[in-house]
């Protein structure tokens, strides 16, 4: 296994088609990966934009740039686009790219509705954007979409809405399902379960968690929809219904669906330590568990995102308790990444420097987590800023890094080029700088009270918050030069190796750089 | 799993990859493909101009055009489930079909049926939810029931919910389904249906064919008629109950349960239908039809699905 694969490079049969049909008619997993990764980036600029109309207007207090109407459309279509439009679809992309490799299979086990899957998306984004253009705006409720905003207060194009999310769901539950039939079912002979990358593990359990949840959110949705358009009360008291009940099985998707945002880059993650650290991954075995265990707690934990909404005593108590359990597996994860860099011959080039800020704000993030999972405290806490802090602390530096460690560590492998190692390094900084500049005070304005999703705020808070939109527009800006670090490194640049990182291991750098359209036709042997 | 090798492999291909993989004939990538775009296009005008009818009739657009998009997207599936499935048969008939293949498509119809086990879960959470908590709450009782006291005094908790909180608004039904009459029967009826249709698969196995048609005739015979019972029943409901989508939340969760089991049905019974039609050209053999078995799993988990609808939404 130690030399390059030759007979790959000899393409036995055609390569990619011509044009842009290509694209469109695809069955390659790479290609369908690359769709993917781009469409995700286009999203992640669109999502950007958004949150730059957000940070302008809360640049000052007062209302400055945009009606509060607005700004409300501007904070919920920025989370569903960054949720379902920049995350979920990145991760798929590696997840097409990689996983075929690295289990030895010739591409997904449903090359054809892998298409599908991702088609889906650009038709649903296009119906969602679309909403805000609509008479009476698009959503203005939240990304949460909380009852009875979203039902009896909403504007009309809250239907497309829930069919675009509709749609979404159809499209992940898809992509879900080819994932695990690839995972158990197309790996090369010898490659055992415990013998798979962590990034497969990490991917097996999150297509799981994918086809649990979201038609648990369909179901969710399915109801708002019945609610606006054929008069059932649901979500409404008066007829014996509940808005709590809304938030029940939201949340019963919602906190599973920010495992399937996380668990990928814990993946990325533990391939990429090793590879810089030229040391095997320490506790192998402890990582699938705990991802394992991880997957398994999300489903007992929802309520803890509801805890000022007036349950009974005992269900505070419970959704704390079994919430701080997720400290554990979760603990058992950075001790081992922390336990792989120690004594290694370490080396930062930029795929391992966003490895190592994931590990350490990420840390922050979950650390701010297990604040707010104190009911008491959380009543404070609750819908502040420190709530967004939190969550962007653990889903910018948590899965955006993540996915960006990842790109620039297969990015030789994609391309058969070396990226500019200074203008990555440039970019890390940059970004790294950018995302705590904006983020970091919001804790401190969150703790001090100021409530999230408001356009306006009182003087005391004018200083946190003009830093917050400078590092927002730093983080966002800087983000026009990865698109640029990477559209370079596609057309030229070092010629890469079959293996460009000295520590790397795995089935995928045994193929030479770049991948050849069609690889492993023939399964080669694990030993 | 790639080394065990299938000597049956076919000779149907056209193509230099099948030589090349004659060693390994357990690898199947099909080429590019035109009906996942067909299929993204066909979804998209579907659920565009489903939503814009909605949005028209809320609005009052009388010049509304919605339900012209919604129709083309219905041929346009249409369309795409006729073309891709003969394709996915064509290839399989031809030999394509390789043991590997065969674990692929149970892995993925098991994992969409535990989609739609999750899809039903919902449901069924948010009626044990309201039992259990909601409606007692607003009847004064328990944890929560203060708030219940303040707003609506004189609701009183009761299952099935005929009076509601505001039940001018939402107007309660006067009575509910009784369940030992209809629910009854059509429980029955599912129950054989699975039973015919598992013996139709035994049949199947050892190659009757006479056999198979008539177990299957049978299935599809008893499928039919609990979609039948199914209408009557909801007609009965709304003309003679005021049992309602608007009665209230006993009639949300009794419709939203029971419409999406029975749209489960419909769909369970086209793919019974075409099962029976294959069966009839002479597809399947004894050890080859994996597609029987996958709309047979579907069969008996709407069929599960029932059981626990008649219990949960019918007797309790």
């Amino acid at each position: 296994m130690s030399a390059v694969l030759e007979g790959h490079t000899t393409d036995h049969h055609h390569g990619p088609a011509k044009g842009l049909w290509r694209w469109v008619l695809t069955t390659n997993h790479k290609d369908i990966g690359t769709l993917y990764l781009w469409f995700s980036f286009a999203m992640f600029l669109f999502g950007g934009t958004l949150a730059f109309v957000i940070r302008a207007e809360l640049f000052q207090p007062g209302l400055q740039i945009v009606e509060p109407n607005f700004f409300n459309q501007m904070t919920t279509m920025h989370g569903l686009v960054m949720v379902f439009g920049a995350v979920m679809p990145a991760f798929v992309g590696l997840a097409n790219w990689l996983v075929p490799m690295m289990i030895g299979a010739p591409d997904m086990a449903m090359p054809r509705m892998n298409n599908w899957s991702f088609w889906i998306l650009p038709f649903a984004f296009a119906m969602l954007s679309s909403t805000l253009l609509m008479d009476g705006g698009g959503p203005n409720f939240g990304w949460t979409f909380y009852a009875p905003l979203s039902t009896t207060y909403a504007p009309p194009s809250t239907v497309l809405f829930i069919l675009s999310i509709h749609m979404m769901g159809i499209s992940s539950i898809m992509g879900a399902i080819n994932i695990i039939a690839t995972v158990l079912n197309l790996r090369a002979p010898g490659m055992t379960l415990m013998k798979m990358p962590l990034f497969v593990w990490t991917w097996l359990i999150t297509a799981f968690l994918l086809i649990a949840v979201m038609p648990v959110l369909a179901g969710v949705v399915t109801m708002m929809l019945m609610d606006i358009s054929f008069g059932t009360s649901f979500f409404s008291a008066a007829g014996g219904g509940d808005p709590v009940l809304f938030q029940h099985v939201f949340w019963f998707f919602g906190h599973p669906e920010v495992y399937i945002m996380i668990l990928p880059a814990f993946g990325v993650v533990s391939a990429i330590i090793p590879a810089f650290a030229r040391k095997p991954l320490f506790g192998y075995t402890s990582m699938v568990y705990a991802t394992a265990s991880i997957a398994f707690l999300s489903f007992i934990v929802w309520a803890h995102h509801m805890f000022t909404v007036g349950m009974p005593i005992t269900g505070e108590l419970y959704f704390m308790y079994a919430t701080m359990l997720i400290a554990v597996p979760t603990g058992v994860k950075v001790f081992n990444w922390i336990t792989t860099m120690f004594k290694g011959s370490l080396t930062f080039e930029t795929p391992m420097l966003f490895a190592t800020a994931f590990v350490i704000l990420f840390t922050i993030g979950g650390f701010s987590g297990l604040m707010l999972a104190i009911a008491p405290a959380d009543f404070q806490y609750h819908d502040t800023y420190f709530v967004v802090a939190h969550f962007h602390y653990v889903l910018v530096p948590g899965a955006i890094f993540g996915i960006m460690a990842g790109i620039y560590y297969w990015l030789p492998k994609w391309t058969g080029h070396m990226y500019d190692e200074t203008m990555g390094k440039v970019h890390f900084w940059l970004s790294f700088i950018g995302m705590n500049l904006a983020f970091f005070p919001m804790h401190f304005t969150g703790l001090a009270g100021m409530p999230r999703r408001i356009p306006d705020y009182a003087l005391q808070f004018a200083n946190f918050n003009m830093l917050s939109s400078v590092g927002a527009f730093l983080f966002g800006f800087t983000q026009l030069l990865f698109l640029f670090i990477v559209i370079k490194c596609i057309i030229g640049g070092k010629k890469a190796s079959a293996k460009p990182w000295e520590g790397a291991e795995g089935l995928e750098w045994m193929l030479p750089s770049p991948a050849p359209y069609h690889t492993f036709t023939t399964p080669p042997e694990v030993k | 799993m790639a080394n065990e090798s299938n000597n049956s492999e076919p000779a149907a291909s056209t193509e230099n990859r099948r030589e090349d993989m004659a060693s390994h004939p357990t690898y199947y990538v099909p080429e590019q493909s035109k009906w996942p775009i067909i299929a993204s296009v066909g979804l998209f005008l579907t659920m565009y101009g489903a939503g814009n009818m909605l949005i028209d009739s809320q609005t009052g657009n009388k010049e509304s055009s919605a339900h012209w998009i919604l129709f083309l997207g219905g041929l346009t599936m249409a369309y795409m489930l006729f073309g891709w499935f003969s394709n996915v048969i064509k290839e399989s008939r031809s030999g394509l079909y390789s043991p590997q293949m065969d674990r692929t498509f149970r892995w993925g119809m098991s994992w969409f049926i535990f989609s739609e086990v999750m899809f039903f879960a919902a449901f069924f959470g948010a009626l044990f939810y309201v039992r259990t908590f909601t409606v007692p709450w607003l009847g004064g009782e328990g944890d929560k029931g203060i708030s219940g006291h303040l707003l609506w005094p004189e609701f009183q908790n009761q299952w099935p919910l005929l009076t509601n909180p505001d039940n001018s608004l939402y107007p309660g039904a006067s009575e509910v389904i009784d369940p030992w009459k209809l629910p009854l029967l059509n429980t029955i009826l599912l129950v054989l249906s699975s039973v015919t249709v598992t013996i139709a698969h035994h049949a199947l196995r050892e190659n009757k064919r006479k056999m198979v048609i008539g177990w299957m005739f049978a299935t599809l015979v008893l499928g039919f008629s609990f979609l039948f019972f199914q209408a009557e029943e909801y007609i009965h409901a709304y003309n003679e109950l005021g049992l309602t989508l608007a009665a209230g939340i006993y009639g949300s969760t009794f419709f939203i349960l029971t419409g999406f089991h029975g749209a489960h049905v419909t769909l369970g019974a086209i793919m019974l239908t075409i099962m029976l039609l294959r069966i009839l050209k002479g597809h399947f053999s004894a050890d080859n039809h994996f597609a029987f078995e996958a709309a047979s799993w579907y069969w008996h988990f709407v069929d599960v699905v029932w059981i626990g609808l008649f219990i949960f939404v019918y007797v309790f």
